[in-house]
């Protein structure tokens, strides 16, 4: 009978049934989920209070009776608003600011066509955003100003004439034919999250193998289970449970993440999913299509506001992204790559009999992986260099790199070669971590080092 | 019939040799004694027999048969260093050790009960192992052990941490067992326990069988001639008739009490040593004319005395 099923089950169970594993469940998700909502939720939550902008306008340029009153030419704008003060010093009003209630004060000298300066002045920081607004609608003035100036004839019609936006996309030539729609930025952040998460993957359940093997040993249980089971079930066992608890970990965090996320969204952005509801047919269609729908989409834009149109062209770019394919080769990425990973921390965990001494073994399997996140960060700006191309065949690094080159599309061949590399050095791994463990995790309080291990290796056992 | 035979076992490790063809015989249904200092191989050889690690050279039979890996599913093996999962539940555990033998969920969940009431563990089922005391934790290991009712069950060291009652408890269980037909090894460094359980017993000491054979076989081949004298009358008289032929072995304490162990307790008691020339007879006869004989037996030398004396004379061999 084979019994590395029962291992697998009771390494499994043990680690699900913890506290730590259904608080990191939980946990996960909602800072997931906060990463996601909290910033689109800060941009609603800008702040309500009405804030009132005194302006002394020494050039006059700035100031039109037009209603009569006197009024800034830059219009109010919701929680911003501009009142001209006429016959009043920057000094008089700094001495009882606070009084006045204004926000700011902003002061435009005499010569401001000459200088291209103006002051804002306030008690308080002044943000960001309302310094930008009043600068960059005072700039549009000064340049319609200089621009009228001149005494050009239908100025207002060449000026509507002149106005141009390009539309710049890009589109990319497959083998098959067909020309794809691609968005950089999209690609670039799936690479980077599936590469970043076969990182922590690793490092997170790969300790775990660890940390379970020298739980064994310590205990002193391990004696009495390969009494019944080869070593190698039993490593075997524990790498598979504890893989398999890392992807229903992962599985809780996507499913809860989304749950989340899609609840915030309707309760914070009511009108944007009302939005979606209305519009159901433009997604339907859009994924039925193989072909990115352009046309699809141009028949749909005339209906949809700005916000819905970059969310067409958010789909658009998934299409070229062929999720499924990336999605499969994830799972084999981050399967493969945590097999070979858990199998040298299996390594390390047989080879010492505590914590602290694992420092030394740490090294070779450190190394790699982060030696993989610098590839990774450069073959984001350049997929096909040299680098990149080595490092994702590597099979140390491939699981990291490759996600990101991936995300760029790689030829066939490149992927099967380094998929296959990666299986064979797992086989290899795997063999290596049997024949140190079986000897280590009978070996009590002896000092180990790399000479040691390699003696281990070569014992006939 | 024997069990199991292991012959000619040679066990390297890099640089150093754990076992030197190591050949021992256990027969069915008796309790054998794997004897030899610390470091000796004992353990090395026991994991062979678990299949834990394979001989460089040399068979194991089990059963008539080269053993196989299935074999261990008819052993019941208690390593010296042994422990549980801490944070597993008791019951839970006991059942996962016994799955890992062969053995189904209920079959094994049934007689895991019978055997916790027995040794009052029962209100521990649903506990966490750290909970327990080293004791409790003992018994869970001996019950793991023997539950699959193994052909063949290795101790290594059962007693140590268990108190006086227990080891009473344990030793009542280990007979029955013989009893029931299983066979059992036992590795010790207890010798009482030895005389009192082993029917055969093997030394191992430098990787090599130093000694081997039927427990009282060994101690009478290891007879140094002594006999004990319970006599009435004059020492000095006694001393005389021994007349330097034989040799008397130790001065009796006048009083009751205080001696070194194993030499004399009792007034009047002496230890005599008679030479290959003579017979007891020829001793009783000196005797005799001038002290009434009260007592008169010989010395069969204890386990521990053996196991000192042997291992001492292969070390100075070996220098």
């Amino acid at each position: 009978m084979n019994k590395t099923p029962l291992i697998i089950k009771r390494e499994y169970l043990t680690r699900v049934r913890k506290k730590s594993f259904i608080v990191m469940s939980l946990l996960g998700p909602l800072l997931f989920a906060a990463f996601m909502v909290v910033p689109a939720l800060l941009a609603t939550l800008q702040d309500t209070d009405m804030k009132k902008v005194a302006v002394i306008d020494g050039s006059n340029v700035f100031t039109s009776y037009a209603t009569g009153q006197p009024a800034f030419v830059v219009p109010d704008r919701e929680y911003l608003e501009f009142v001209i003060l006429e016959d009043t010093g920057v000094e008089t009003l700094r001495e009882n600011f606070e009084s006045t209630g204004y926000y700011a004060l902003l002061y435009i000298p005499e010569n401001i066509f000459a200088s291209e300066a103006a002051v804002l002045y306030s008690d308080k920081t002044i943000d960001l955003d309302t310094k930008t607004y009043i600068e960059n609608s005072m700039e549009t003035e000064m340049e319609d100003l200089k621009l009228a100036s001149h005494d050009i004839e239908n100025l207002d019609e060449i000026l509507a004439e002149i106005q141009t936006n390009l539309n710049m996309r890009s589109i990319k030539w497959t083998k098959t034919g067909e020309a794809q729609e691609s968005s950089t930025g999209l690609v670039m952040a799936v690479g980077y999250a599936s590469g970043f998460l076969i990182y922590f993957f690793i490092f997170l359940f790969g300790a775990q193998v660890m940390r379970g093997v020298m739980e064994e040993k310590t205990n002193r249980i391990v004696e009495v289970i390969v009494s019944s089971v080869k070593p190698f079930q039993l490593m075997m066992g524990k790498i598979i449970g504890v893989g398999l608890t890392g992807l229903t970990q992962f599985i809780i965090w996507v499913v809860f993440t989304f749950i989340l996320v899609t609840a915030a969204q309707s309760l914070i952005f009511p009108d944007l999913a009302g939005k979606m509801a209305q519009n159901p047919s433009a997604t339907t269609e859009l994924f039925a299509e193989g072909a990115p729908g352009a046309t699809a989409a141009a028949g749909q834009q005339a209906q949809l506001s700005e916000g819905e149109e970059i969310m067409m062209k958010v789909m658009n770019s998934m299409e070229s992204l062929q999720p499924l394919k990336i999605l499969a080769w994830f799972v084999f990425f981050f399967l493969f790559g945590y097999l070979l990973y858990a199998s040298m921390f299996a390594i390390v965990g047989a080879a010492v009999d505590n914590e602290t001494d694992t420092q030394q073994f740490m090294l070779p399997i450190t190394l790699p992986l982060v030696l993989a996140i610098f590839v990774m960060i450069n073959a984001i700006n350049s997929p096909d260099s040299a680098v990149a191309f080595w490092f994702s065949l590597i099979p140390f690094t491939a699981p990291v790199v490759m996600m990101v080159r991936l995300a760029f599309d790689v030829p066939t061949w490149e992927l099967i070669l380094s998929a296959v590399l990666l299986i064979l050095t797992w086989l290899g791994m795997v063999w290596v971590a049997g024949k140190i463990y079986r000897t280590g995790i009978l070996m009590y309080g002896k000092k180990v080092n790399y000479k040691e291990l390699w003696k281990w290796l070569r014992y006939n056992n | 019939m024997s069990i199991l035979q292991t012959t000619d076992v040679i066990k390297d490790f890099q640089g150093h040799r754990a076992l030197n063809r190591v050949s021992i015989d256990v027969p069915e249904g008796s309790i054998f004694g794997l004897l030899g200092p610390n470091g000796a191989g004992k353990t090395t050889l026991i994991r062979i027999i678990n299949q834990i690690t394979a001989p460089d050279s040399g068979s194991v039979i089990f059963n008539g048969r080269p053993m196989k890996r299935e074999d261990v599913h008819q052993i019941g093996y208690l390593p010296e260093e042994r422990g549980l999962y801490k944070k597993m539940k008791l019951g839970e555990q006991a059942t996962y050790l016994a799955q890992l033998k062969g053995m189904h969920t209920q079959e094994a969940t049934r007689l895991l009960k019978e055997w916790f009431d027995k040794f009052d563990l029962l209100p521990w089922w649903n506990k966490k192992v750290e909970e327990l005391s080293k004791g409790m934790a003992q018994k869970v290991q001996f019950i793991t052990t023997i539950l699959h009712r193994p052909k063949l069950l290795i101790f290594d060291e059962p007693f140590s941490g268990f108190d006086p009652i227990n080891v009473n408890l344990l030793k009542k269980e280990i007979l029955k067992l013989r009893e029931e037909g299983s066979t059992i090894i036992f590795s010790t460094h207890n010798m009482a326990s030895v005389e009192e359980l082993c029917d055969y017993i093997s030394l191992i000491n430098r990787s090599e069988t130093i000694l081997d054979g039927e427990i009282n076989q060994v101690r009478n081949a290891y007879k140094a001639n002594i006999f004990r004298v319970e006599f009435e009358g004059d020492r000095n008289a006694l001393t005389s008739a021994l007349d330097g032929r034989y040799q008397l072995l130790d001065t009796p304490v006048n009083g009751n009490g205080a001696g070194n162990a194993g030499a004399v307790r009792k007034n009047n008691q002496v230890r005599i040593r008679i030479p290959e020339s003579a017979g007891p007879n020829d001793l009783l006869k000196a005797l005799m004319p001038v002290t009434e004989v009260h007592g008169f037996q010989e010395e069969i030398p204890s386990m521990n005395d053996i196991f000192i004396q042997v291992v001492e004379n292969a070390s100075k061999i070996a220098q």
